[in-house]
């Protein structure tokens, strides 16, 4: 249908690194946002506020920002502190993590708010059982909450790694060779746009597709000690 | 490495200049895509399976894509076809300027229309059956009754979107325009001080929205303000 005169490979090599990008962005993502609902749902004022200033900031800034940030701001950052230890080159991040890293702080924000909705879903009585069998309380969040806030936090969740996914193509920016940037080396080798920024759109669009049917499968798989209503 | 809050004050008013042009993107963009998603909707729930999967079509594509995959398709992917470039449109396609509104236009629009269609289905059957039994046209019916309604329902998720358009409109400067994102970056590659100016563009995306959400708040207080009385009733009754 299309020609990609050759150029398939290449695709095919930036999409590994997408999944790359996102599959990362997602585990950092999740660990960033359990830190977070725990800050929010946290007795301590302090600990309340680091929460809510960092899902505020973020959620109020562009991703492209935070992208930009993330890559530029640290190489200053890490040039000085290499300097404290003796190094006087330039130092920077790889792209590739500091994709990884800006994707998961945007994740992480609006996970947060999934997670916290979804622990408060809990009923009190499930905790308080808990503790009356003597569970501690990381014992309790491990075993008791967290299975059950699975269910509720699912659907929000694989939202959230759509929006992640479409995220990714933001790191072709500061030079990552995912399936975006590939897709400018193809172009400028064969003049012409169109065809393969089509061909990278439709990529996109499988990835969501299978992201929304693994979405549904993960969903049955978190209810799966819930009776089924029939109807 | 210290920090510099002279580059801060001295790149302001650029900064400001590129706000200017990130709100101009985004409140044309948001009020076109309100306007052309009604007619949209109102076909998503159409009982006609091909006057339905037309829309659908739609904003499958341009939910489904990146945002910038979107603008490089318009801003460079258009060139590709001569029957393009000799058209009376290419003076205005060929401008970062007006692709990035017409692709923000039609990206903001397939997001309004979903959350329209869901409010318009949401609306409750027996309104619908009351304005029926009273005899009302359904053109009527529709600009009376459902819309109205359908309105209210969308409004909380509407300002997600207004949000989410005012980040994406960062991507404008990927096509070279000075937006407040672009502006940035271009004082940056004259100055090298990233931190600095990211930190001052990153306070201006916080402080704009900020504002978005206090305006909606009073927007939606008012707009649901019998909603309001209702319950303020309700609870001083009781």
């Amino acid at each position: 249908m299309f020609d990609l005169q050759g150029f398939g490979d290449q695709l095919l090599l930036g999409v590994w690194m997408t999944l790359r990008v996102a599959a990362g962005g997602l585990v950092m993502g999740l660990l960033l946002g359990l830190v977070g609902a725990g800050l929010k749902l946290s007795k301590s004022r302090i600990a309340y506020g680091i929460g809510a200033t960092y899902t505020t900031v973020i959620r109020g800034i562009p991703e492209l920002l935070v992208v930009l940030i993330i890559y530029f701001g640290s190489a200053g950052l890490l040039t000085k502190m290499a300097g404290w230890f003796g190094h006087d080159g330039y130092v920077e991040l790889s792209p590739l993590l500091a994709g990884i890293i800006a994707l998961g702080i945007a994740f992480g924000a609006y996970a947060t708010e999934v997670f916290r909705g979804a622990i408060q879903a809990i009923p009190e009585g499930q905790t308080e059982a808990a503790a009356a069998c003597g569970m501690s309380q990381w014992q309790t969040f491990f075993r008791i909450v967290l299975p059950q806030a699975w269910r509720v936090a699912i659907p929000g969740l694989g939202n959230l790694f759509q929006v992640l996914l479409k995220d990714t193509a933001l790191i072709s920016v500061v030079g990552l060779d995912e399936l975006m940037r590939k897709s400018q080396i193809a172009i400028s080798n064969t003049k012409e746009p169109f065809t393969f920024y089509f061909v990278a759109a439709l990529i996109y669009l499988s990835i969501t597709v299978i992201v929304m049917i693994g979405q549904r499968y993960a969903e049955n798989w978190a209810s799966r000690g819930v009776a089924r209503r029939t109807e | 490495m210290s920090w510099n809050w002279e580059v801060i004050f001295s790149s302001l008013p650029k900064l400001l200049e590129g706000t200017l042009l990130t709100l101009e993107l985004v409140v044309i963009s948001l009020l076109v895509g309100a306007v052309l998603s009604i007619p949209l909707a109102l076909m998503r729930t159409s009982a006609n399976p091909l006057i339905r999967g037309i829309p659908l079509g739609y904003t499958f594509f341009f939910r489904g894509t990146p945002l910038l995959v979107q603008l490089f398709l318009f801003y460079y992917g258009l060139a590709q076809f001569d029957a393009v470039r000799e058209s009376i449109f290419w003076p205005y396609l060929r401008e970062a300027y007006w692709c990035a509104l017409i692709v923000f236009t039609l990206n903001t629009t397939a997001y309004t229309t979903e959350i329209l269609r869901g409010a318009i289905q949401a609306v409750p059957n027996g309104e619908i059956e009351a304005a029926q039994s009273i005899g009302m046209s359904r053109a009527l019916m529709f600009r009376r009754i459902t819309l109205p309604l359908a309105y209210r329902i969308a409004l909380p998720a509407y300002s997600n979107e207004i949000i989410l358009m005012l980040k994406g409109s960062a991507l404008a400067s990927t096509i070279t325009l000075l937006d407040l994102t672009g502006m940035a970056r271009t004082i940056i590659a004259r100055t090298y001080m990233p931190i600095e100016i990211f930190f001052a563009a990153g306070c201006i995306y916080l402080l704009l929205t900020f504002i978005f959400v206090q305006l909606y708040r009073l927007f939606e207080r008012r707009m649901l303000r019998h909603q309001a009385a209702r319950t303020s009733d309700a609870s001083a009754t009781s």
